[in-house]
């Protein structure tokens, strides 16, 4: 359970590595080349911004098309509300981050690396402004610092792409995916900063090395962003298959009685807590298991909560953040947060639970990005687990026709 | 051939539903729910004709998407 990578090394008011500590420490930065590609593949190592897409066939499909001009973003953006741990790594770590994303440029042969990090995470923005200020003209003739503004879509792909084309973060039709053509039409890597993260040390250490970070088969460390009823919420780094319990234990415990986790985030789902104890966290099994890890996120509800009156907050936040392109997902979205508020206020209009699986299942896939399906798969899960009061909710007093 | 649509250009005019109904509907707010899958070759025309009546040129048809890494 005491599994550091990513924060081994100086304590957390340390604040962030300076550069010849960092060298110190882990060494000068190896080559990043094919043989690192084989070695993520070896490795398990899945992106960490949610999508748990395998990073050595991302890598290996930019690097297929790029003929030495394509363009890595390495994406701090953490649009997330319930989100901590890129803003964390980065102030802390940032030469972890600047490391992974040169290597990974040197792999997919890439001319440019762009760090985009969120404009609201200033302690982040600083350390990561610091740190590319310490590294050779070598490295920051290739490297940029950006921030993304401080919506929730500015960290899909297509966004953070069409923000640095741009200069407006929102997504776009697909395809062409940013890996077939990105940034100035180049194939560009978009990868989540925890992941370049583990993939310069990786590449220092071996694949061998990751898997043995890993418990119960799972492989290398996760950072997740612990909140709502715990003693002690915040960032933590976790062996891969810890359980939950594990880490709400390593998260002070939780304070009175959990009715429920949300795992993932806005774009994850409501687990019971009971279920959820047992529950490995390893990104990689997750995906195939048809769940996810999302960002990393882990909330706990407690049973004083109303989960009708969180999950409604949660779906106006996501109807809010809706790029506003879409049809389904703008009008849809907006849709579903006012009739799951209704619900929660116990005013419901006559139909509205129906109404709710049935908007649910129509929006699903129709947005250009996954925006509206992450909202959708949230909502979803709350309408199973919180299935009784969402029944007692539609069933009171309410302006019912007939 | 399948339907292709870039969401961001629809505004929902309605123009492909009522040129295409046979794999065209629209949902609660006026947008366009698609029928996935190839366009069968007899319907080829109708389909053609959604496109080119569009007026945002949001619709084009596309060969069967392939689908590597995202």
């Amino acid at each position: 359970m005491t599994n550091l990578s990513l924060f081994a090394g100086p304590p957390p008011n340390a604040g962030a590595e300076r550069f010849a500590d960092h060298t110190r420490r882990l060494g000068h930065r190896p080559a990043g080349n094919r043989t690192l590609i084989d070695t993520l593949d070896r490795s398990g190592l899945v992106g960490r911004g949610g999508a748990s897409f395998p990073v050595g066939i991302k890598w290996r499909s930019v690097h297929s098309r790029s003929r030495g001009g394509a363009v890595v973003i390495a994406n701090g953006a953490e649009g997330e509300p319930l989100s901590r741990k890129d803003q964390t790594l980065m102030t802390l770590r940032p030469h972890l981050v600047i490391d992974g994303a040169l290597l990974a440029a040197d792999a997919v042969s890439a001319s440019r690396v762009l760090l985009y990090v969120g404009e609201a995470h200033a302690a982040a923005v600083a350390a990561m402004s610091r740190a590319l200020a310490e590294r050779s003209t070598v490295d920051t003739s290739r490297a940029t610092l950006l921030t993304a503004p401080p919506s929730y879509v500015a960290g899909e792909e297509t966004a953070a792409v069409h923000f640095v084309n741009t200069g407006v973060a929102t997504p776009t039709a697909t395809p062409p995916r940013p890996f077939e053509r990105g940034v100035d039409g180049r194939p560009t890597l978009v990868q989540n900063v925890e992941t370049l993260a583990h993939a310069a040390l990786i590449a220092r250490f071996g694949d061998e090395w990751f898997h043995s970070l890993g418990l119960n088969h799972a492989t290398g460390t996760i950072l997740l962003t612990v909140s709502g009823a715990v003693a002690k919420p915040g960032v933590i780094e976790v062996a891969s298959g810890s359980t939950v319990d594990e880490v709400l234990v390593m998260a002070g415990g939780v304070r009175g009685k959990a009715r429920a986790v949300l795992l993932g985030g806005y774009f994850g789902g409501w687990i019971s807590a009971q279920q959820a104890g047992t529950m490995v966290l390893d990104p990689k099994g997750l995906r195939a298991a048809g769940g996810s890890l999302g960002c990393g996120v882990v909330s706990v509800l407690d049973e004083v909560a109303d989960p009708l009156d969180v999950s409604a907050r949660i779906m106006q936040h996501l109807a809010n953040e809706s790029a506003a392109q879409c049809g389904p997902c703008f009008f849809g979205l907006r849709s579903l947060a006012a009739a799951t508020t209704r619900l929660a206020r116990r005013q419901p209009e006559h139909g509205d639970l129906p109404q709710l699986h049935r908007w649910a299942a129509m929006v699903r896939g129709r947005g250009a990005c996954r925006h509206p399906d992450g909202a959708v798969a949230f909502l979803q899960s709350a309408l199973t687990l919180f299935e009784p009061e969402f029944a007692a909710a539609a069933g009171a007093r309410g302006r019912r026709a007939s | 051939m399948e339907m292709w649509i870039d969401r961001t250009k629809c505004d929902g005019h309605r123009l492909c539903a009522e040129l295409f109904p046979e794999m065209i509907r629209l949902d609660d707010w006026g947008y366009p729910i698609i029928t996935p899958g190839a366009i069968p070759q007899a319907l080829l025309p109708h389909a053609e004709r959604a496109v080119a009546g569009c007026p945002v040129l949001a619709l084009a048809l596309r060969r069967q998407e392939r689908k590597p890494g995202q």
